[in-house]
Formats: structure tokens, C-alpha cells, sequence
């Protein structure tokens, strides 16, 4: 069954691909590097072609970094910093045939301490690098303008619900609730990543701590879908939580449309596990809309924000590791079809407490089953 | 008081029979004196039981009949001291014999060398009668010292009146006493309930035993919450602690009932120098800064309470925090490495500090890498719950790797059994608490407290003194004097 998901607005336009780092394959024999403070010793300078690894340790007193470099001593093929004194990583990189340099840089400054290292023809095909850079930078671009795109349309969404709140027009209100809330649980990831606004706009009542106040939308859902106990805020402290929702919505938007600001490929994978994540620990429990329960439409928005991470990365996936790629459409496809029994966010969504415990038992493993590949998603697309 | 800790003398004969290299049945056969020595040398009290000694009779029936032809110096409970144990003969080698003494001037199960299992139970107390608790309490203290002896309760689990059931329930018959600890607490509503004073001890009630506040994430199940009293049964063989728990339980009906328990397998913590740090159940080495029994200066300052504390029946207790929290398993599982050690703050692998160096090696909160961020981040773990970051306070983990099977949704329910161990509650648990639940990322995304209570945890019964019957000494008796 072909799903379809609800991609960004803009184009993902095709990249030509001339290839790709890999790193499926894994050498034979590992390269120890041990990194003192004047002293950078390979056990081995020259290797074949294909996967290197290196097992760098930094034996010296300062905090390392290790690089493999081009043989101009500028272009980094693959590095791995901050290794703390007594620390070892291990770094796996797909290496082309020719003349390289090592470096380790004790202490992080200067030019590190330089030698040759030879990569022979194993006949292997080990595809150029080079071009990931520039995917990874469309990938970053690409995914902004959604990003954007979507905080935009909560901007409009947010403003004309608390109008209808403060106006005291509940039924509205909270017939808009869920419909909004898609475009943050969207982009979720991204405004988790200003440490301030993410609490004052969607702490839930579990979240809280003894006497901490409690604003964002979630203090607003209580309010708009009481409990049977009864709930009822005055008109103002909705005043007060509308207000700074609003406000909130809005300096959201001023940083994300910040002429600075961006996104990464890695914050773009992680963003996507993340969002599973939610789906997994708030959404598939009923959790996150304790008093509403339209638990599924955030389980949408964060589906399709998940779906759009992965859709942007894809061309780089797709060469580096074109199983995974081929898994996680599948699974999308999987969870999407299982959703699509419920609703969509157009048409409406079951309530969470309408659910039978078949169909979230069935849900939850469909996005467990997507989480998994999905957690490899960040690994694929920046090695 | 003794001049040294129970665990400093159980260290002692610890390494005795760890030097000699030899399998625990050899130690004990051959290497008897050699303990008995190390006792001694120590300055603990050495006693070795024959026919007819009290204590022997307060120990009942030997579960296991070998220690009968046992010759006298190895016999069953040969060794006893404060927090000392006693080796008997093991018939396999992995088997642990060793017991220890439930009196001594704090209860045991606390700086002991953490054992491997762990039987957690918290009772509502079902009478209104003074009297009855005090009986129940006498009956527990008589049942725990027999019990951690590696003996059977009353006439035994196969013996007694043929048309009676057995006094003891029999599962771990021909089980050893497997370093066996019973801890006994008391929680603030045994004091006051409902604005009652249940007993006439309210007035007595310690102002560390608070209630404990709501912290951020907190989703706790009505079901793991708080409790009259305690018990802490930890040992190396989870019958003997299930055992030990479930006899206990039995004692106890009519006067107070299971409210809810908790089984842990696999020790996350290390209460002394010589054990491996174990991991918890996000595979990363835990409690790598706990307090130690050998440090004794350390320990009486943030652990034993004082007179001057405010409650004189509270001196040489402690306050014990029990915490039920689950880790949320497949997430975590699905979180990289990379950012499992940034949240934690140091390596999977070897437990280092992110910071450089080995697992002991102290954390330079300082360094930076080459975004000039500090290695080990400020929101990691290690970061907002290192002591200093808290007024140097420290705490006695004592916690369990727990699974209670799967949830609906078909994922383990899964966590740890946060023990731990205070002076003060108040200033060594809440603070550290309320920073950890709203800026530890870790705890933040990966955990939920299920379950939460504190009590009380009385001083233990002095050496020697006589219990059971009607005026034995039991645990809290100063607070019922």
C-alpha cells in the first residue's frame, strides 16, 4: 500500500549523486594511534583501500583530536575531538587510494603533529568523497524552510486560538486545539532546542515540580477540556496563559526566521529519533494529552516531522547505506497505514481514550519497529 | 558504639578469605582459625557458639543439617559480632555461608557489603493498638536474627505438630544463610495519619521524615507509594530474601500487611571499597561516588543521625529513600553512544570521566574541548549530582536493578530501585533530587519515579541483649520506652 505523507512545501529537489562515504564494511586489521603531548605513533602508515579504523588513544595530559587529512594538510576526510586524557575512541572512514596526512592536535591548537599516511589501491571501490558536504548543506536548507514554513502557520493557528479563548468561545477553542498543536509537534525537536521555550509552552501537569507555575498549552487544554472532577480557570489567568502562549508562539518564530539560524544534518537524524521518541513515551501512552486525548494528532505531526527528516537525508542514506533507507520507508509506511485507521489530522483522529488496547498495543509496536532503523538514521547520514 | 564499623571488621575477614585464593568451603574448613584471628585482631567481639548458648537457641533449627557434624569453631553463627558473619562449610564451592548478626549498634543491610539480591516490602500497619505494634515489632526483631542465621523460624519448616502447619515456610530449606540482612523503617505515617496519632508517638515523629515533595516527572503509581514500615531484606540467593520477606509478612498478619514490595536483581551500587561498581540497567557503571563503609569520618557525618539531630531514639539510625524508577529501556537503547555518554559524563566502556582518565580519577568539571564547552557538560549526570555541586553532600546508594515483567505496550517495566541512605533528607536528598528532575537530561527523558517513599531507620539492638518473649528487645524500642 502506497501511503502518502505529508511532505514539506518545498521541493526536495533530486541531487545528482556522484557518490558517497560508506561505512558498511569494516577493516580487517585496526590502526592504534596513541596521542602524547609531542608525539602522534600509527602502528601502521600505509593501508589498503576501503574502511579504515583507528583506534586513537590519547596517552598524553591534554585533551586530543585526531585527523586524517588530504594531502594538502587543509581538507578534513574524517576527524574525532575532545578524546579526554586516559580516553579512547575508535574511528571508522571509507578511504579512497592516495596520499594523506595524520594529525593529532594535543592541547586542540595549531596544526597538530603532522606525518604521511598512504592509502594503496585494494581494488576495492570506495566512492569519492566530497560531494556529501554539499547534500548534507541542501539536506540543512531544505529542512529550515519547513521548519519555518511550519512555525509560520502555528504562528496564525496559535493567535486565532487564544482569540477564540479569551473571547470565551470554548467550543471553538478547543475544536482548534489539536489542529494547532500539529505544527509544534512537528518541529518539536527543534524548539526543544531553545532550553527556555519548551517548557513555557508544553509542560504537562506530570511535568511540574512542587509550586512551579505551570503555562503552555497544556494548562490551557485542562482548562478547555476539564476533567470529570470539574476544572475552571478564571478569565484572568487565561488572559495569562494566552498572552504568554502568544508570546512564546511568536519569539519562536523571530529565532527560528534569524538569519543565523540553522539546523544541521546531525540535529536533522537526532530531531527524527527524537520525534519517535515522543511518539513512544508521551503519545502511544496517552501521556501528552492527558485531558483532551487527541494523542494522535501530535502522534501525526510527529510522524510527518520524523518522515521529513528522513526525507531530506535521503539522498545521503540512500548511498551510504541503501537498506536502511529502503527499512525506514517501509516502516514509515507501516505506522502511516495503521494511523490512517484511526483519522487524519483533516478529517479528525479517534480519541486516545476511545483506543482499544489491541489497537494501541498494535500502534506501539509499528513505532518501536520504526525507532529502531530510525535510531540509525543520524549514524548513516553524517559518517 | 565499637571503634570501628561492623563492615571495617567484615572487611577484614573478607580479605582473609579472599587472600587465600581458595574456593569458600576450603576457607572454611581449613581457614577457620585464621578468621577467627582476623576478628579478633580487630578487637570484635568473638564468639563461638556451643550446645546451649542463648543465642543458638534464638537461632532455632539449622536449615542446613551439615552444619550439625561441623566441628564447634566452624559451626553455624561460629562468628558473631557487630556486623560480623560466621562461615560455615559450604558443599559448593559458589555457595555463600556466611552470615551476619542482626544486633549491633546500627542495623545491618545498610554499610554492609552490598549483597546481590534484594526483597523490598512496605506494610500498612492494620491495628490500632499500641500494644500490637510493639508485640509485632518484637515478634519481626526475634524472626530476623533467626532468619539471618540461616535458621528456621519456631519448630521448622518440617517438623513441629504433625496436624499444624509448619511454622516456617521450608523454601529455603538446605539453603545457606547467604549473607542474609533484615533492615527495619518506619514511615511518617506510622506516626500521624490524617491528622491522627495512631500510636502516641506523633510527638516523636523526626523532622527529617518528611513527606516528600512532588518533583518535576514525577508519574507516581498510587501503588508504590509510602508505608507504615519497611523492610529491607538483601542477600546473595533471592529465595533467601523472598524467604525471609514472605515469613515476615506471615508474622506479621493482623497487625500490619504488605501495601506494596519490590524485587532487585543485580546490585547497582558498592557500599564498600573492595567491590566491583556495578552497572544499572543503562549499562553504565553506577555509583562510582558512593559513600563507603570504610570511610568512617565520612560516614558519620552524612549518615548516622546524632542526638543533637533533635530525636534522641533516632541516634545510629539512619533515613532511608526508596525511589521506583523506570528507565525508559527501548529508548534509551535507541539513543547513540555518543549522546549516552555526554548525558551521562562519562565513558560507557570503562566508566571514566569525560573529562580524561580512569573511573576513580576525580571529574574536571573544568576542562573544555575545542568549542571551549567543558568534556563533561554541566547538565550531565555526573555533573548535577556530584557532591560538589551539592554543599559536598553524599549519600549511601544501595539500589537494585529491578524488571516487574512487561507493560501493556509490551516493553519491560524496567528500572532501578533507587536506596539510598541518609543523615538528612532534607538537605542531602530533595535539593539534589529537584535539580536532577528539572536539569539532568538524562532523568528528564529517560526516567519515570513510579514509586517513592521515605522512613525512618531505627539504630539497631545492642550485642547480646535477649529477644522474643514478652520483654525481648526489638528495632524502635527507645521510641516506645
Amino acid at each position: 500500500m502506497n501511503v502518502r505523507l505529508i511532505l514539506p512545501a518545498v521541493a526536495l529537489g533530486t541531487l545528482a549523486l556522484s557518490g558517497c562515504v560508506s561505512n558498511d564494511t569494516v577493516a580487517d586489521g585496526a590502526i592504534d594511534v596513541s596521542s602524547t603531548s609531542d608525539g602522534c605513533k600509527l602502528t601502521a602508515t600505509t593501508v589498503p583501500s576501503g574502511s579504515v579504523v583507528f583506534n586513537v588513544t590519547n596517552d598524553g595530559d591534554d585533551v586530543t583530536e585526531f585527523y586524517l587529512l588530504a594531502d594538502d594538510g587543509l581538507r578534513i576526510i574524517t576527524e574525532v575531538e575532545n578524546i579526554g586524557p586516559g580516553l579512547s575512541r575508535e574511528l571508522v572512514a571509507q578511504v579512497p587510494p592516495g596520499d594523506y596526512l595524520t594529525s593529532c592536535k594535543p592541547g586542540m591548537v595549531g596544526d597538530g603533529i603532522q606525518a604521511a599516511f598512504t592509502v594503496t589501491d585494494s581494488g576495492a571501490e570506495v566512492g569519492p568523497t566530497g560531494e556529501v558536504g554539499e547534500q548534507l548543506q541542501a539536506a540543512s536548507d531544505q529542512y529550515l524552510l519547513y521548519v519555518r514554513d511550519q512555525v509560520t502557520t502555528l504562528v496564525t493557528k496559535t493567535d486565532a486560538f487564544a482569540a477564540a479563548y479569551l473571547a470565551g468561545d470554548d467550543a471553538a477553542a478547543a475544536d482548534m486545539y489539536a489542529d494547532t498543536r500539529v505544527h509544534w509537534e512537528r518541529i518539536e525537536p527543534v524548539a526543544e532546542a531553545f532550553g527556555d521555550l519548551d517548557p513555557s509552552m508544553d509542560l504537562r501537569e506530570a511535568d511540574l515540580s512542587q509550586n512551579e507555575a505551570w503555562t503552555g498549552w497544556h494548562h490551557i487544554e485542562k482548562d478547555l477540556f476539564p476533567p470529570a472532577e470539574g476544572y475552571e480557570l478564571t478569565q484572568g489567568e487565561r488572559q495569562g496563559l494566552a498572552d504568554r502562549l502568544v508570546a512564546d508562539t511568536a519569539e519562536l518564530d523571530r529565532r527560528v526566521s534569524a538569519e543565523d539560524f540553522q539546523v544541521d544534518a546531525f540535529q536533522i537524524g537526532n530531531g527524527a529519533k527524537e520525534l519517535l521518541d515522543e511518539v513512544a513515551s508521551g503519545k502511544i501512552t496517552g501521556e501528552e494529552e492527558a485531558w483532551s486525548h487527541t494523542d494522535l494528532w501530535d502522534f501525526q505531526a510527529n510522524l510527518d516531522g520524523a518522515y521529513v527528516a528522513f526525507g531530506v537525508l535521503r539522498p545521503v542514506v540512500e548511498q551510504s547505506d541503501p537498506d536502511l533507507a529502503a527499512e525506514l520507508e517501509s516502516r514509515f509506511d507501516a505506522v502511516q497505514t495503521l494511523l490512517l485507521e484511526q483519522g487524519s489530522v483533516d478529517a479528525g483522529f479517534t480519541y486516545y481514550d476511545d483506543l482499544t488496547e489491541g489497537q494501541i498495543q498494535e500502534l506501539a509496536r509499528a513505532v518501536d519497529a520504526l525507532g529502531e532503523p530510525l535510531s540509525r538514521l543520524t549514524a548513516a547520514a553524517v559518517l | 558504639m565499637t571503634d570501628m564499623t561492623g563492615q571495617e571488621e567484615t572487611k577484614a575477614k573478607e580479605a582473609a578469605a579472599a587472600t587465600s585464593g581458595r574456593p569458600a568451603d576450603a576457607v572454611a574448613g581449613q581457614s577457620a582459625q585464621i578468621l577467627a584471628d582476623a576478628v579478633a585482631g580487630d578487637g570484635a567481639e568473638v564468639r563461638v557458639d556451643a550446645a546451649g548458648d542463648d543465642a543458638a537457641k534464638e537461632s532455632g533449627v539449622s536449615r542446613r543439617t551439615i552444619f550439625g557434624v561441623t566441628g564447634v569453631a566452624v559451626g553455624a553463627a561460629a562468628v558473631a559480632s557487630a556486623g560480623g558473619f560466621a562461615v560455615g562449610r559450604a558443599t559448593a564451592p559458589t555457595v555463600t555461608t556466611a552470615s551476619y548478626e542482626f544486633r549491633g549498634s546500627h542495623q545491618s543491610g545498610i554499610v554492609t557489603s552490598q549483597q546481590d539480591r534484594m526483597h523490598f516490602a512496605a506494610y500498612d500497619v492494620t491495628t490500632s493498638s499500641r500494644d500490637e505494634l510493639i508485640a509485632l515489632l518484637r515478634r519481626w526483631s526475634q524472626a530476623a536474627a533467626t532468619l539471618m542465621a540461616g535458621s528456621e523460624i519456631g519448630a521448622g519448616a518440617a517438623g513441629g505438630n504433625y496436624a499444624a502447619p509448619p511454622d516456617d515456610t521450608g523454601e529455603a530449606l538446605d539453603l545457606p544463610a547467604s549473607k542474609l540482612t533484615i533492615t527495619f523503617g518506619f514511615g511518617p505515617t506510622l506516626f500521624e495519619k490524617d491528622g491522627t496519632d495512631r500510636f502516641g508517638i506523633a510527638s516523636m515523629r523526626p523532622e527529617q521524615l518528611i513527606d516528600l515533595p512532588k518533583f518535576a516527572g514525577d508519574t507516581l503509581d498510587p501503588k508504590f507509594v509510602g508505608g507504615d514500615l519497611c523492610i529491607q531484606a538483601c542477600a546473595d540467593d533471592p529465595t533467601v530474601a523472598v524467604h525471609a520477606i514472605r515469613n515476615l509478612s506471615r508474622i506479621a498478619f493482623g497487625a500490619a500487611a504488605i501495601k506494596w514490595s519490590q524485587l532487585g536483581f543485580g546490585r547497582t551500587s558498592s557500599t564498600t571499597s573492595d567491590q566491583v561498581t556495578p552497572r544499572n540497567f543503562m549499562g553504565f557503571k553506577d555509583g562510582t561516588h558512593n559513600l563507603r563503609a570504610e570511610e568512617t569520618a565520612l560516614v558519620n557525618k552524612w549518615l548516622w543521625s546524632e542526638p543533637a539531630d533533635g530525636e534522641a531514639w533516632m541516634a545510629g539510625g539512619s533515613y532511608l529513600v526508596a525511589r521506583r524508577i523506570r528507565i525508559l529501556a527501548e529508548i534509551w537503547d535507541r539513543t547513540s553512544l555518543s549522546e549516552q555518554e555526554a548525558l551521562v559524563g562519562r565513558t560507557k566502556g570503562s566508566g571514566a570521566p569525560l573529562s580524561g582518565g580512569k573511573e576513580f580519577t576525580p571529574t574536571d568539571f573544568d576542562r573544555a574541548g575545542n568549542n571551549g564547552e567543558p568534556l563533561v557538560a554541566p547538565d550531565s549526570h555526573i555533573a548535577i549530582a556530584h557532591p560538589d555541586h551539592n554543599a559536598g553532600s553524599m549519600m549511601l546508594r544501595r539500589g537494585y536493578n529491578f524488571t516487574d515483567g512487561a507493560d501493556d505496550l509490551g516493553r519491560l517495566d524496567a528500572g532501578l530501585f533507587f536506596l539510598a541512605y541518609v543523615r538528612d533528607p532534607r538537605t542531602q536528598f530533595v535539593p539534589i533530587q529537584e535539580r536532577m528532575s528539572s536539569a539532568d537530561i538524562m532523568t528528564v527523558e529517560y526516567l519515570r519515579t513510579t514509586g517513592s517513599a521515605l522512613f525512618a531507620v531505627p539504630p539497631g539492638i545492642p550485642l547480646g541483649a535477649a529477644l522474643g518473649g514478652t520483654d525481648g528487645a526489638f528495632i524502635g524500642q527507645s521510641l516506645f520506652a
